[in-house]
């Protein structure tokens, strides 16, 4: 008989399913990081003047930054000379005007990926903008959008044909001397996605942007800027994968939420870069800033995310609640496997009256893994009647790994009402053995103790995403019991 | 159907069972008593497989396969169930969510199609009868927060929608009051079937009123000390367990 642990053994060691590298030839500029460089990669995008000066503004001030130490993790040094800040698959000169003319090695990639970025594989109702390295590569869907006033679109292309948008909201949620990877990523962003959602509209559809980092020694620094018109809703997905390279790659990307009086933006994230081998060698730094606001009453954002990949997790998709009667919530399923380091969190700002918070965090560690909760709930001196919600829950698989719990609560007006709760907890053999003596296998076993833990986020997530954030957890995660 | 032949193991290097040798046909019930530490529970244990309890000798023929060579899961997809002494939590997880996987696993095992969404559901709602649950128990966790009455009848529950070819039940009467265990014996009889064996453990003899067995045995220091019909169980009621204990060589004939 082969005992339970054997089999978690051998499951943790499942390879990474998106390790395979497309062959397609690249344009890049040569690594380092200068004026020069800036100058340039806004020049290749050929945009407008307000954006190379905020991109030169923002790199100013990057040079008087040192990068940030706070966080529970642990890394060699990012050397900033040796990235590529811009890499292009190197194709016609213009980006590509339909499907037809997107270089199949491409689409081949997507398709890989399982990403359904074919208009007739999108009856189902995703629209996609893909992001393949720092050119958004196509973008589906649009013309139906646009039919409803609703803009998706790459943000090169809202730079272009949306300008008094992108000047009136860039950087309004994330200044550009936000933190030292906001205002890194302020300077030589490359691509992302853009969308604008009008008065009223309701979005009909998931609106979706994959992310895959192809080339080596690049970074992807991409930025999205969400914009919900007064009373509209969107729901938005993202989706991200890198091929297996042994050296460290840095993505750095920001996104930015903005919510008006009445809207709701519903923000979904299943992360699964390319975590590094079982030693800690590769792997992406995900150092990543998101935030949104709720800049008018009875607004609300809602982040969840699903973070399986990367060698380090460092994002706190956050929420500034400033409108009255905003609510912001944050569902969150961390998992740090084999030498994966994760200090996730979030930040809730209320300074509206009313505010409300939901903050549910379930943090998974295994192997060697490290996984921190880091969460701030701060309610202002003008928040009055404040209510926050916070459920912090961490599952340890082994005795080699580490789950750690930060909170911060700052209060300043004595109506709030602020609550945390946090458990800790461990697949047990009299677990795996139940369900096993039930005829499932170990993988499925682990598979369905693990998908009852993030239960209460995975109802969060859009239907179909919910069906791939629980395989991929799967595949991530399977085993690990000591 | 199970052919037990000297059967001994040890956990944690403690030699438990020392040579047990049972036979049971399909469609029997036999009883297991026995003092505590007489390793009742770990016979049931051994048998379906779990962890940390290491065989060291004899063998075990089930259905003419070699039960300790299967692992857990493929033992309970070959039909053998262990309705647990202490049946184990599941956070986040539906009752119907793992019968359903449950269910469509040992299915599969068996060449037979997964039961579509209707078909499943009507099969639950009328084994929910058996053990008189209500609906609203599919939609709990499992164990999670359940008396343990609800916790053992959840056992029978599963066992009926599973429909196991060797049921173990391990100490299904513990911790129940007398309405609980009429209710989970009245599950039981109603499983009772000529293609289905039942090996129920207990301590007390109260279960075997409303669980007739076929055969008792009497388990005491990992041996079988002493075999009979259910008058056994009421003559040990009578007389407890230091009658059979004590004469133990005589006995093992």
């Amino acid at each position: 008989m082969a005992s339970s642990k054997q089999n978690i053994e051998a499951l943790i060691k499942r390879d990474y399913q998106a390790g395979f590298v497309t062959d397609v030839e690249q344009e890049s500029l040569p690594p380092g990081l200068n004026e020069d460089v800036v100058r340039a990669l806004s020049a290749k995008k050929n945009e407008p003047a307000f954006m190379l000066a905020w991109r030169l503004q923002a790199y100013r001030h990057w040079l008087t930054m040192t990068e940030p130490k706070w966080a529970h993790v642990r890394y060699a040094p990012v050397d900033y000379q040796a990235i590529s800040y811009y890499s292009a698959p190197k194709s016609k000169k213009d980006a590509p005007k339909s499907l037809d003319e997107v270089d199949p090695k491409l689409l081949e990639t997507y398709e890989k990926l399982g990403i359904p970025l074919k208009e007739r594989e999108l009856l189902a109702g995703v629209a996609v903008d893909a992001v393949f390295d720092s050119v958004s590569v196509a973008t589906t869907f649009k013309d139906k959008l646009a039919a409803m006033g609703i803009i998706f679109c790459s943000f090169s292309e809202a730079v272009h044909n949306h300008p008094e948008l992108v000047q009136k909201y860039l950087g309004t949620v994330v200044p550009y001397t936000d933190n030292f990877f906001a205002t890194l990523n302020s300077a030589v962003f490359s691509d992302g996605s853009f969308v604008y959602v009008p008065k009223g509209v309701r979005c009909p559809m998931e609106l979706s942007t994959y992310f895959r980092i192809n080339a080596s020694k690049t970074g992807q620094f991409e930025r999205t800027l969400i914009i919900a018109d007064e009373g509209a809703t969107v729901s938005y997905l993202e989706g991200c994968t890198a091929p297996m390279r042994d050296e460290n790659q840095l993505h750095a990307a920001v996104v930015e939420l903005v919510a008006l009086k009445g809207a709701t933006i519903k923000y979904s994230t299943v992360q699964n870069w390319y975590p590094g081998d079982v030693e800690g060698r590769g792997g992406i730094y995900n150092f990543v800033t998101k935030r949104g606001a709720c800049r008018g009453d009875s607004a609300k954002i809602s982040w969840t995310q699903v973070e399986t990949g990367s060698a380090i997790t460092w994002k706190y998709p956050s929420v500034l609640l400033e409108g009255d009667n905003s609510v912001g919530e944050f569902y969150s399923v961390a998992l740090a496997n084999n030498r994966q380091q994760a200090d996730t969190g979030t930040k809730m700002i209320h300074i509206g009256k009313n505010t409300r918070s939901t903050i549910v965090s379930k943090g998974i560690s295994a192997g060697r893994g490290q996984n921190a909760y880091r969460g701030l709930v701060k309610v202002l001196k003008g928040a009055e009647n404040a209510r926050n919600y916070t459920q912090c829950d961490s599952l340890l698989m082994g005795d080699k790994c580490g789950a750690h719990t930060f909170p911060y609560i700052e209060v300043k007006n004595p109506t709030a009402k602020v609550e945390h709760e946090a458990t800790t907890s461990r697949i047990g053999d009299d677990q795996l053995f139940y369900l096993q003596q039930r005829g499932l296998s170990a993988e499925d076993a682990v598979s369905m103790i693990v998908n009852g833990f993030c239960k209460e986020v995975f109802k969060e997530l859009p239907m179909e995403f919910a069906v791939e954030a629980q395989k991929l957890l799967g595949v991530s995660l399977e085993g690990a019991v000591g | 159907m199970l052919s037990i032949k000297n059967l001994q193991a040890s956990v944690e290097g403690k030699p438990i069972l020392k040579g047990i040798d049972l036979e049971v046909k399909a469609g029997e019930v036999h009883a297991i008593m026995g003092p505590n530490g007489s390793g009742k529970s770990t016979l049931a244990n051994v048998l379906a497989g779990r962890d940390g309890y290491e065989v060291t000798g004899g063998s075990v023929t089930y259905q003419g396969k070699d039960l300790l060579a299967l692992k857990p899961e493929e033992r309970a997809r070959e039909g053998v169930f262990l309705a647990f002494q202490y049946p184990v939590e599941v956070p986040g997880v539906s009752n119907i969510y793992l019968l359903k996987a449950a269910l469509n696993a040992i299915r599969k095992h068996r060449g037979l199609s997964e039961l579509d969404a209707m078909d499943f559901l009507t099969l639950v709602r009328e084994r929910l009868k058996l053990v008189e649950m209500k609906e609203e128990f599919l939609y709990r966790a499992v164990n999670e927060g359940f008396s343990g009455g609800e916790k053992k009848r959840n056992e029978i529950l599963q066992m009926a929608i599973l429909e196991p070819a060797l049921a173990l039940l391990d100490e299904t009467d513990s911790g129940l009051d007398i309405d609980a265990l009429k209710i989970v014996a009245n599950g039981v009889n109603a499983l009772r079937s000529p293609e289905r064996a039942m090996i129920v453990v207990t301590h007390y003899q109260r279960l075997l009123n409303y669980i007739v067995p076929d055969r008792v045995h009497v388990l005491a220091h990992g041996k079988i000390v002493k075999s009979g019909d259910k008058s056994l169980a009421l003559e040990l009621e009578k007389q407890g367990y230091a009658w059979v204990t004590e004469d133990a060589p005589r006995a093992s004939a």
